[in-house]
């Protein structure tokens, strides 16, 4: 099947777990294991306390939209995905904010709503890739 | 950081030979041009150039080279659309401590054509993180600050369109100017749905277009050809790349960092201005910079684009030059709002010059709010 969507590309060696994860249907996220706080993206060095020692917590998955977009036209050849789809920003419970698309919901400002709380949905694009997208909350 | 104000002045600024659709001038000859130009309005001689300001793909070694020159100091700093406004204060800490008697910031952007241009860049983070459920391009990015500051303050989609509509304005009283028809309210919401909160006539220009600015200390400046404009004060910031780490999203703290310092340095308020220039990608640019700048709280920005306020005979001109929404924006705007700020403090603006412009500010970013710079410009002293 002829993939909808550029895969991530190029996954950055700090970014493996997160890749993994997603591989599982886990949404890992990187936390600092001396201040506690997580952050988006992965990298070695926390953002809230300057600590190297960061390590990996499974995210509960649930968030809520804290911003979006509806796109009516797509700027990326390689992103197959009929228009109108709606681009999301989601701020997970455990703090960081992170792109996705928001799905199964009409792609309609009026109804589309800041602070909606959302899901994870997993999706897997191929063998080796899976991603997350985001659902309203059951 | 005081002692840095009105020691150093813009003498010079043109575009290139012309701006708008040239998929026949590379890139590199957009930079030439512009530099030229500028040079020749300051009464000054390309062998003059010892300081080399660029952003963008070119580095100055290039320009330099291009020139047969060889510079004292240089400076590739690219942080966005906003680099040509953080180098006015880059070149001002330079020329203050004779690194270099004359600089000159250069643009040149084939954001149209992409005529000599080859595209390399990171995509480390967005390939990852962001393309994959379609994001690319500014208009993907912008709109989440603007939908965030709608459902914060209750901003509606027609105030963003009067943005649009009072640019058009100054539009129209510019000869450069891409688009110089009045629009409506309406004709915004009734544009072409692009990225939702954004329709077409929310969003930027794409030309291509090259400009310069040429700066040297003030003794010097006397002996240029035209009035100088002083640099009063000049600040930056720096936040983010990606804007899922922006942290208060309708608010940019780059913005509010660079403009608490070019005001510090210059000594003045938000009252002392008259004529302001920010830098407008999309049609919430510039009333989240306002605020980010302290000019009213968060949420009122838009304010200063109703009733008339900043239009043609409003009490606070904004974006004379008809702005990036309908002059010209080849990709990194920013040394465009510079060169029209000049030209009102000189007075040479026609039928757009706002009269006895004293005192201008130039407000610009680099990606999503990421980067900021500004400069307050006066001519006089
Ligand atoms: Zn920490």
């Amino acid at each position: 099947m002829e993939l909808q969507r550029p895969l991530p590309t190029p996954m950055t060696p700090e970014a493996m777990p997160y890749w993994d994860g997603l591989r599982e249907g886990k949404l890992m996220l990187p936390q600092c294991n001396d201040c506690g706080k997580a952050h988006f993206f992965p990298r070695i060095i926390c953002p809230h306390c300057h600590s190297r020692n960061v390590g990996w917590i499974q995210a509960s998955g649930k968030g809520k939209l804290y911003s979006f977009e509806i796109a009516y036209r797509s700027l990326n050849p390689n992103f197959k995905i009929e228009p109108p789809y709606i681009l999301a920003m989601v701020e997970l419970e455990e703090g960081p904010r992170i792109m996705s698309n928001l799905i199964n919901i009409e792609p309609d400002p009026a109804v589309i709503k800041c602070d909606m709380p959302v899901e994870v949905v997993f999706e897997k694009q191929t063998d080796e890739v899976t991603i997350s997208l985001f659902q309203p909350a059951s | 950081m005081k002692e840095l104000s009105n020691q150093v002045a813009i003498v010079g600024v043109d575009e290139s030979d012309e701006i708008g659709s040239l998929p026949n001038v590379s890139q590199l000859s957009l930079h030439l041009q512009s530099i030229h130009n500028a040079i020749a309005d300051a009464g000054l001689k390309i062998s003059d150039i010892d300081g080399i300001f660029t952003a963008g793909q070119h580095s100055p070694v290039l320009l330099g080279e291009s020139l047969g020159i060889t510079p004292r100091y240089v400076d590739g700093t690219t942080v966005g659309g906003c680099s040509f406004i953080i180098m006015v204060g880059h070149a001002l800490v330079a020329l203050y401590h004779g690194l270099c008697d004359v600089a000159v910031v250069s643009h040149g952007e084939s954001g149209r054509s992409g005529t000599g241009v080859t595209r390399s860049r990171d995509t480390s983070l967005v390939g990852q993180f962001e393309m994959p459920y379609g994001f690319g391009g500014a208009p993907t990015y912008f709109g989440m600050i603007t939908t965030r500051h709608m459902h914060e303050y209750g901003t509606t989609l027609e105030n963003w369109a009067d943005v649009a509509v009072s640019t058009r304005a100054w539009a129209g009283l510019n000869p450069k100017a891409k688009f110089q028809d009045p629009i409506t309210v309406q004709d915004v919401l009734d544009s072409r749905p692009m990225f939702y909160p954004f329709n077409l006539l929310n969003i930027c220009l794409v030309t291509d277009a090259g400009g310069a600015v040429v700066l040297t200390r003030a003794d010097r400046a006397k002996d240029c050809a035209k009035k100088p404009v002083y640099v009063r004060g000049a600040g930056e910031g720096a936040e983010h790349t990606l804007v899922t780490n922006m942290r208060d999203l309708p608010m940019s703290r780059a913005t509010t960092i660079s403009g608490n310092k070019a005001f510090e340095m210059a000594s003045v308020s938000h009252s002392d201005f008259d004529h302001i220039m920010l830098y407008d990608a999309f049609t919430s640019g510039p009333p989240i910079m306002l605020e980010s700048l302290g000019f009213c709280k968060p949420g009122e920005g838009v304010g200063f684009f109703e009733d008339g306020k900043s239009t043609p005979g409003g009490s606070l001109p904004i974006n004379t030059n008809g702005g990036g929404l309908s002059y010209t924006h080849s990709g990194m705007y920013g040394i465009f709002p510079i060169i029209e700020a000049v030209r009102q403090q000189r007075g040479e603006c026609g039928d757009r010059q706002v009269p006895g412009a004293s005192m201008s500010l130039v407000n610009g970013m680099g990606g999503m709010l990421s980067t900021a710079g500004t400069i307050v410009l006066s001519h006089e002293k």
